[in-house]
C-alpha cells in the first residue's frame, strides 16, 4: 500500500504541474491497479487515460480539470479504500473508477453512499455491477465480460467444430461473467462444457491445475489475466501442453501478448472475443492507436493498446465530452451533469457506445484469432464484428433473469 | 531411529502406516473404485511432484533467510526484494548472454554482494536491536521494491528456459493401463525435477558445511554463543558478512530459478517474504532442517490443496501455520 503512494505523489504531481494557475478547478479521481497481479493492466490503463487526455485536452470552458491517481490492487477493499481517500482527502467531484471486476461491485455500492457525486466506471466488467440494483450514479461506458464473450462459442461452434470444452479461470467477479457469456452461447449452440476449474488470483504454480485438464475436449478455454496468464503459460508451455486454447478478453490481450519471453506462442491461433481487436481496419480505431503509439516511447508501452487503455479512454472520453455538454456546471448536486451522461453517445475507437436504462454500455463486440506479424509479436486479428451487444445478450429479459447471476456453476450448460 | 520407536511405539506404527499408504498411492495402479473417489492417479502424482519440486524453491529462500536468523537473529525483511533483485539480474544476464547457468552465477554474486552491503552499512550499526532492524529493513523493502519497479517497470518476466529443460518426460511411474494393456507413463516437466535436484545438492551441500568444516563449527558456535566465539578470537564480524553474503545470494539464486518456472513481477518480492516467514515458522527459525521440512510441507498443502480443495487452498497454508504455532510455537524442528 505505501509503496503504490510513493508511486502516486509522484503520478499525481505530474499531472497537476500543469493545472497550477488555471482559476477554477474540477477534480477528477482516477483509479486503476498498480499493484499486484493485475499491475500491467493499470499501467495500460493509465496510458488510454493519458491518451485520452492528450486528444481531448483538460478544459472545459473556462475551467480546467484537475486528475488525482489512486492505486487499487484489485481487491474491493482496496478500491473502496482509494475512492474513500479521494473524496473525502482530495476532495475530487468526479470519480473514473475501478478497474477490476470486484471493485466493480464494491465501489458501485460504495457510490450509493455518495449520490451527490458522479462514478463513471474505468474499466471493471462485472455483470453484478450494473445488472443488480444498479447505483443511480454510477455509469459504465465499457460492456461487461459476458458481453465482450459474444460471439465466441458461436464462432468456436460453427467453424471450428468444437464440441467438448473445458474452462480455467480466476475464482471473481469477471471471469465468472466471462465464462457465463460464453458458456451460455457455447452450449446453447450444442456444445457441452465438461469441466469449469477456477483458481484463486494471484496463483503462481499451475502445475497441478495443468495435470487436472481433461484430455478428451477440444480446446480449453483460458480465463486468467496479467500475471496468472503469463504464470500458466510459461507453465504449461513446461509441461507440453498442446490441446487448442480459447481466451477470455484480458487473456487474449497486449498485456499478455506482449509479454516477456516465448511461452505466449503456445497462444498463436488461440480464438478469443473482447471489446476491441488489435488489427481492426476501421479508421477511428487505427487513429487511436496511432494516438496511443504517439503519446509513449516505444520501450514505455504495448505495440497496441490493450482493452484496458481502450476502457479508460472510452470512459474518460465519455467524462469529458459530457462535461462539456453541460459547460462543466456540477451546481444541484450534478443532476445537468448525470443527464448529460446517461443521453450520450460516444464515437469510441472500438465502435460506437450508448448506454441503457442501467447505465450499461451497449456496444461493439469482436470476435479474433491471435496471429503472429512474423517479426515475433503477437496481435489479435478480427475474424468477426458483432455491432450492439446489450447487457442481456440478445435474450428476453425475463428468460435472461431467470439464468440467474454469473458464479462457479451458473449457468447450466444447456439452452435457454 | 531405534529410540524413536521404541519411546513412542504408536506414533512409529502411524508413521510407518503412513509412509506405507503414501508408498502405495505412488506406486501402484489405482482401482477404479479410488479414481472414482478421488480423481485420477495422474492428477494426483503431478499435485505431490508439483508440492515437492515447489518445496525445493521455497526452500532455497527460505533456507538461506533461517541462516541469517539462526547466526545474527537479524530478521531480515528485505529478504523478499533480494529475491526479486537476483530474479531481475538472472533475467537481464540470461537475455543478454543467453546463458541460463551463467546468470545463475551472477545472481548469485551480486544479490551476495547487496548482501554485504546490507549487514555492514546496516546490521552492524544496530546489532541486538530487533525492533530496529526489522522496522528499517522493512523500510528497505518499500525503497527497493519502487527502485526495481523504476527500474523494471510492472512487466512480466521470464527467464528463458534453455532448450535442453524444456518440455516432459517420462518418468517410471504407471498413472494408469490402457485397456489394451499397456501402461501409460507419468509424463513431468523436465525444467521442474532439475530445480528439485539442484535445491536437495544445495541443502545437502548446507548441511555438509554446516556439520563437517570448520567454518560451519564456527556458524554453529556462533548460534550457540556469539560473546564467548568472539572471546576466544574468532572475527566474528567476518563470519557474519560470509553468512550473510551466502544467505543473499541463495535469495537471488532462488529468483532466478522463481524467473524460470514462474515469473517476475512487482510484488512478488513480498509474496516470497512471506513464504519463507511460513516455512521458517512452521520449521522452526534458525533451522535448516527445519526449513527443508517447512518448505516441504507448505509446497505440498499449496499444489494439494489448489487440486483437491480449491476454494480453501489460499487457507491451507496458513491453517498449518496456527496449528504449529498452537501445539509446537518454536517450529516443527527447532532445538530450543
Amino acid at each position: 500500500m505505501l509503496k503504490g503512494s510513493l508511486g502516486l505523489i509522484a503520478l499525481s504531481s505530474l499531472l497537476l504541474s500543469g493545472t497550477a494557475f488555471a482559476q477554477e478547478k474540477i477534480k477528477v479521481g482516477v483509479t486503476a491497479t498498480l499493484e499486484g497481479t493485475y499491475t500491467v493492466l493499470g499501467e495500460d490503463g493509465i496510458r488510454g487515460f493519458q491518451t485520452a487526455l492528450n486528444v481531448l485536452g483538460k478544459k472545459v470552458g473556462d475551467k480546467e480539470l484537475e486528475f488525482v491517481i489512486a492505486s487499487t490492487d484489485a481487491t474491493p477493499d482496496s478500491a473502496v479504500r482509494a475512492v474513500r481517500k479521494l473524496i473525502e482527502q482530495d476532495k475530487v467531484q468526479i470519480l473514473l473508477s475501478p478497474l477490476s471486476g470486484d471493485e466493480g461491485i464494491a465501489v458501485k455500492n460504495f457510490a450509493k453512499t455518495h449520490p451527490e457525486l458522479t462514478f463513471i466506471n474505468a474499466a471493471s466488467g462485472a455483470q453484478e455491477t450494473t445488472y443488480v440494483d444498479p447505483a443511480p450514479n454510477f455509469f459504465r461506458y465499457n460492456m461487461d465480460g459476458a458481453q465482450w464473450q459474444v460471439g465466441l462459442g458461436k464462432y468456436a461452434y460453427d467453424e471450428k467444430k468444437y464440441r467438448k470444452i473445458a474452462t480455467v479461470g480466476e475464482d471473481y467477479s469477471f471471469i465468472y461473467t466471462q465464462v457465463f457469456g460464453l458458456v451460455l452461447e457455447f452450449c446453447g449452440a450444442g456444445g457441452q462444457v465438461t469441466n469449469r476449474q477456477w483458481v484463486p488470483l494471484g496463483t503462481k504454480d499451475f502445475a497441478s491445475v495443468i495435470a487436472a485438464l481433461p484430455d478428451d475436449v477440444d480446446a480449453i478455454y483460458l480465463g486468467l489475466g496479467g500475471a496468472d496468464a503469463v504464470n500458466f503459460l510459461n507453465q504449461y508451455q513446461q509441461a507440453g501442453g498442446k490441446a487448442h486454447l480459447m481466451g477470455g478478453s484480458i487473456m487474449i490481450d497486449q498485456t499478455i501478448l506482449s509479454s516477456k519471453g516465448n511461452a505466449k506462442n503456445a497462444l498463436i491461433g488461440t480464438l478469443a472475443a473482447s471489446g476491441q481487436a488489435d488489427t481492426w481496419e476501421n479508421p477511428s480505431w487505427q487513429k487511436f492507436v496511432k494516438d496511443y503509439q504517439d503519446a509513449f516511447p516505444a520501450n514505455k508501452r504495448f505495440p497496441s493498446p490493450s482493452l484496458l487503455a481502450t476502457n479508460y479512454y472510452d470512459s474518460t472520453m465519455a467524462l469529458i465530452l459530457a462535461l462539456r455538454q453541460v459547460n462543466g456546471d456540477l451546481s444541484n448536486n450534478q443532476a445537468k451533469y448525470k443527464e448529460a451522461l446517461a443521453k450520450i453517445e460516444i464515437d469510441a475507437p472500438n465502435g460506437k457506445i450508448k448506454l441503457d436504462s442501467n447505465r450499461q454500455a451497449i456496444g461493439t463486440n469482436f470476435v479474433t484469432e491471435v496471429v503472429d506479424d512474423g517479426k515475433g509479436a503477437l496481435f489479435s486479428k478480427v475474424v468477426k464484428v458483432i455491432p450492439n451487444v446489450n447487457q442481456t445478450l440478445g435474450y428476453d429479459p425475463a428468460v435472461f433473469a431467470k439464468i440467474g447471476l454469473p458464479s462457479r456453476t451458473v449457468p447450466e450448460c444447456k439452452k435457454y | 531411529m531405534t529410540r524413536f520407536v521404541e519411546r513412542h511405539p504408536a506414533w512409529a506404527l502411524i508413521v510407518i502406516i503412513a509412509i506405507a499408504v503414501a508408498l502405495w498411492l505412488i506406486f501402484a495402479v489405482w482401482p477404479q473404485g479410488l479414481e472414482d473417489a478421488v480423481g485420477r492417479k495422474r492428477v494426483f502424482l503431478n499435485a505431490l511432484f508439483n508440492g515437492i519440486t515447489l518445496g525445493g524453491l521455497y526452500f532455497l529462500v527460505a533456507s538461506g533467510f533461517t541462516l541469517i536468523f539462526g547466526l545474527m537473529r537479524n530478521v531480515n525483511l528485505a529478504h523478499g526484494s533480494l529475491y526479486l533483485f537476483g530474479g531481475y539480474v538472472g533475467y537481464a544476464i540470461s537475455a543478454a548472454t543467453g546463458s541460463w547457468v551463467l546468470s545463475f552465477i551472477v545472481a548469485f554474486i551480486l544479490t551476495a554482494l547487496v548482501g554485504v552491503l546490507l549487514q555492514v552499512l546496516v546490521f552492524r550499526r544496530m546489532e541486538g536491536q530487533d525492533l530496529r532492524q526489522t522496522m528499517v529493513t522493512i523500510g528497505l523493502s518499500i525503497v527497493f521494491a519502487d527502485l526495481m519497479l523504476w527500474a523494471c517497470g510492472g512487466d512480466f518476466y521470464q527467464i528463458q528456459t534453455p532448450n535442453w529443460l524444456i518440455g516432459p518426460v517420462e518418468l517410471p511411474l504407471v498413472t494408469a493401463v490402457k485397456s489394451s494393456g499397456e501402461p501409460v507413463y507419468l509424463r513431468y516437466p523436465l525444467v521442474r525435477l532439475v530445480i528439485f535436484a539442484a535445491s536437495v545438492v544445495i541443502g545437502v551441500a548446507m548441511w555438509l558445511a554446516l556439520n563437517r568444516t570448520r567454518i560451519g563449527m564456527i556458524i554453529r558456535a556462533g548460534v550457540d554463543d556469539r560473546d564467548i566465539l568472539a572471546a576466544t578470537g574468532v572475527r566474528i564480524q567476518l563470519v557474519f558478512v560470509v553468512v550473510f553474503a551466502l544467505g543473499a545470494g541463495l535469495a537471488g539464486v532462488a529468483g532466478v530459478v522463481g524467473g524460470t518456472f514462474q515469473s517476475l513481477s512487482p510484488g512478488e518480492d513480498i509474496r516470497f517474504l512471506l513464504a519463507s516467514l511460513v516455512v521458517v515458522i512452521v520449521g522452526g527459525m534458525g533451522s535448516i532442517p527445519g526449513a527443508a521440512l517447512g518448505a516441504l510441507i507448505i509446497g505440498l498443502a499449496e499444489q494439494l490443496g489448489s487440486v483437491y480443495i480449491p476454494t480453501y487452498a489460499i487457507v491451507v497454508t496458513f491453517l498449518i501455520m496456527v496449528l504449529v504455532l498452537a501445539i509446537r510455537p518454536q517450529g516443527l524442528l527447532a532445538r530450543r
